[in-house]
């Protein structure tokens, strides 16, 4: 297929891997969107859904803010913001930061709230104070469902950085916007790929991320898994 | 906010409120009938989960713009390409929920039920599915939020629902078109979810009397 | 029949009822209609009127899809698309009927070829060479929209810049924005270097004059910019076009150009009667309109068509 020999040939074009324009650049450019709006998402994130899932309040909020975020399209809030704010990467990362948001919210708010409540009763026993309660037992042992849901996020926000190309900015989502108005397959194409690679990749930093943070003996497989389906955790 | 703008732009909301819809509920139709299928035959076959799972991981990850780009040749700009898209962006979470929700019925009900005489299609329908029903509304309802958010991408090919406002308001640097677009297509896919948490309790009487 | 499986059934008829009713409000909107004109009988079925995102190209779709509804015919507006290169392919395979278009730069698109003349007749012949019998192009409208580039006074000044050609010394110090197209496209850098000499520190991909790079070449993030001739935004901010003095931008007079099983007789005389009132200056007045006074492009595009006597059939 001669689509293919053009995909090849995109890529082993050198000038498509130097300069501003180029593979790496755009590369490193959609990095940095991504793991700072992951970041930012995950420090406003995880704070709060920590003290609701020790304290088990807000619940309702907690448990559904995942799929009415998953609702806000990000296309709309980046251009509305934009139009707020003006030509500069707020739009972006406010589109992205929202978009991470409610995966590490859930997840975490799950996570703490399934620790067993002999677990934890023990542990008050034991005389640890709330806080020592969950930094020394209730975090390690939500820690999967924690790690999900910050995998889950990063995942999201990669794919949906590409839309920062659309209001001029840079990122693998500028082959796939330049790629539309010249309707230009291969370079969309390789754009496509570049993203995909990223997010398996990321996907693979989290697991080794994930085996390195979880202790051994730390919530049983089976269950991690067909919770991780209804939270609707898009990783494998 | 331009209220004198909503109110005489009501026949254009309506179209293109009623285009997201269609395209959302023909993919969701689309995409249930190719993933039930799949996630029983993963269900029977554990062996091919982890491929199946695969291919429809691998689909979710390219970026939607890309998808509907990479269709464009095949399909042509039509309304087939964005059904067509966004069908495919369900697949995963579909086949994945129905298949956990499948494997999360416990053994030893199932060989009850066979030791009771149920034959595969009966224990299917009137075992397994009635117990894997949660997880796999679950599915739906995220394939549901999901798709309605993907909608609005196919403005990008001359469609968009919704999402056309937001195009719309772009080009001339006005908000209010781009909020309606925002707020009816989150409004969407809250009544869409609430409504299949709906079709659960309906279906699954028996979890209603449990506090 | 046991309670559950009653429900059951409910529900699922609730559903089909649903889908079915949606499906239903859909097909009366005209929602499901794919494309139009693609059936045998010329003229039959609704007639699917495309443009590009930009506010020229938008107006003159809606003029279109106005005077077609006012002799009576049935139209479907596609939301605007990226570019040329995707719109024009969707006409060639019949999604889209009908598009405003320009005779230079879509002689150059269709031929492949790098095209520079500004000999109206001559780009129409060769269209119609190229295009026909699928697809038809009819009368030009005197209106022309040329590709520009576009500098504010101080940089004008600063670098002493007055035609294209003053580009081309300077250039390598000066950061230029359009629409991703302009990499590719002969009227765009390529041509740019070939007959100018002009080669730009960097090129941003923003978009067809509208506000990205409007908005870029306000903050100072470009320092030249590619625009269109009729837009009065342009005059508006006191910016400056720089001269063409070499040959390289076309002559790019508006034309409909409509699918051939899509078109009647009716269709072409009435889009023909709307090009013969298109001017240049018309056309300027008309982008303004929306650009700065933010009016709806369908509002100006109706009053337009109101005051030029050509509704009210």
């Amino acid at each position: 297929m001669e689509f293919l020999a053009d995909l090849f040939e995109w890529f082993s074009d050198p000038i498509n891997w130097s300069g501003t324009e180029g593979i790496p650049a755009r590369l490193w450019e959609h990095i940095q969107y991504s793991l700072i709006a992951t970041f930012i998402g995950a420090l406003i994130a995880l704070p709060l859904a920590l003290v609701l899932g020790h304290t088990g309040r807000g619940g309702l909020l907690a448990i559904n803010l995942t799929n009415t975020g998953r609702a806000i399209p990000s296309l709309g809030i980046i251009i509305l913001v934009y139009i707020a704010a003006g030509l500069n990467l707020l739009p972006v990362y406010a589109a992205l930061v929202a978009l991470a948001i409610p995966p590490i919210v859930t997840n975490t708010y799950v996570g703490i709230r399934s620790v067993d409540r002999g677990v934890r009763e023990s542990a008050e026993g034991m005389g640890l104070t709330g806080f020592q309660v969950l930094k020394d037992v209730e975090i390690p042992v939500a820690m999967p469902l924690i790690m999900a849901g910050i995998r889950t996020s990063a995942v999201q926000v990669v794919a949906t950085a590409t839309l920062a190309a659309y209001i001029g900015f840079g990122g693998l989502g500028r082959f796939l916007i330049d790629g539309l108005a010249t309707f230009d397959l291969a370079q969309m194409t390789g754009g496509a790929v570049l993203v995909a690679v990223l997010s398996l990749a990321v996907e693979v930093a989290f697991g080794a991320l994930q085996n390195a943070l979880v202790s051994e003996g730390v919530a049983p497989r089976k269950r991690t898994a067909t919770i991780r389906a209804k939270l609707g955790s898009t990783t494998a | 906010m331009d209220w004198a703008w909503v109110g005489s732009h009501l026949d254009d909301i309506q179209h293109l409120l009623l285009q997201h819809i269609t395209f959302t509920v023909s993919a969701l139709f689309f995409g249930f009938i190719i993933a039930f299928p799949l996630a029983l035959v993963a269900a029977r076959y554990p062996r091919l989960y982890q491929p199946i799972l695969g291919i429809t991981g691998v689909l979710f990850t390219i970026p939607s713009i890309a998808l509907f780009l990479l269709l464009l040749p095949f399909t042509g700009l039509s309304e087939t390409t964005c059904i067509l898209g966004l069908t495919i962006y369900t697949l995963l979470v579909l086949v994945r929920n129905t298949v956990e929700g499948l494997r999360g019925v416990p053994d030893d009900v199932k060989e009850a039920a066979e030791a009771m005489g149920y034959r595969p299609l009966a224990l299917l329908m009137k075992v397994e599915l009635p117990i894997a029903l949660p997880v796999v509304i679950a599915g739906l309802r995220i394939a549901a939020v999901t798709t309605i958010g993907l909608v609005t991408i196919t403005a990008l090919i001359t469609f968009g629902g919704l999402g056309a406002f937001f195009i719309d308001g772009f080009r001339r640097d006005f908000a209010t078109p781009i909020i309606v677009g925002i707020v009816l297509s989150v409004a969407l896919a809250v009544a869409a979810d609430l409504s299949l948490v709906g079709v659960q309790r309906v279906l699954t009487p028996w979890a209603r009397t449990r506090r | 029949m046991s309670m559950s499986s009653i429900r059951t059934r409910r529900v699922v008829a609730a559903f089909a009822a649903l889908a079915l009713l949606s499906a239903g409000c859909a097909a009366e909107d005209g929602t499901l209609d794919t494309g139009g004109g693609s059936s045998d009988e010329g003229g039959g079925g609704p007639v699917t009127v495309g443009s590009v995102n930009f506010t020229e190209n938008i107006i003159l779709a809606e003029m279109y899809s106005a005077i077609l509804e006012d002799i009576g015919v049935e139209v479907e507006t596609r939301q605007p698309g990226a570019s040329r290169e995707i719109i024009f392919p969707a006409v060639e395979q019949g999604e889209i009927d009908l598009v405003p278009e320009y005779t230079g730069a879509l002689t150059a698109f269709v031929t492949e070829d790098e095209v520079t003349t500004t000999s109206t007749e001559e780009l129409v012949q060769t269209l119609s060479d190229e295009l026909e019998p699928d697809i038809q192009v009819l009368e030009p409208a005197p209106a022309q929209d040329q590709d520009g580039l576009v500098v504010t006074p101080e940089t004008a000044e600063q670098y002493n810049l007055e035609t294209v050609s003053d580009l081309a010394p300077v250039a390598d110090e000066l950061i230029a924005g359009g629409p991703p197209e302009e990499k590719t496209r002969n009227v765009g850098l390529p041509g740019l270097k070939d007959v100018y000499g002009i080669e730009f520190a960097e090129f941003k991909s923003l978009d067809a004059g509208g506000p990205l790079t409007i908005e870029a070449l306000e903050s100072g993030a470009i320092d030249v910019g590619r625009a269109f001739t009729t837009q009065g935004i342009i005059g508006d901010k006191g910016w400056i076009f720089l001269e063409e003095d070499k040959p390289l931008i076309p002559a790019e007079n508006i034309i409909p150009v409509i699918r051939a099983d899509a078109s009647t007789p009716e269709i072409e005389k009435a889009l023909d009667d709307l090009s013969a009132k298109l001017t240049t200056e018309a056309l300027t007045k008309l982008n303004a309109l929306v650009d700065v006074d933010k009016e709806d492009p369908v509002d100006v595009a109706t009053q337009f068509l109101e005051d030029e006597g050509l509704l009210g059939n």
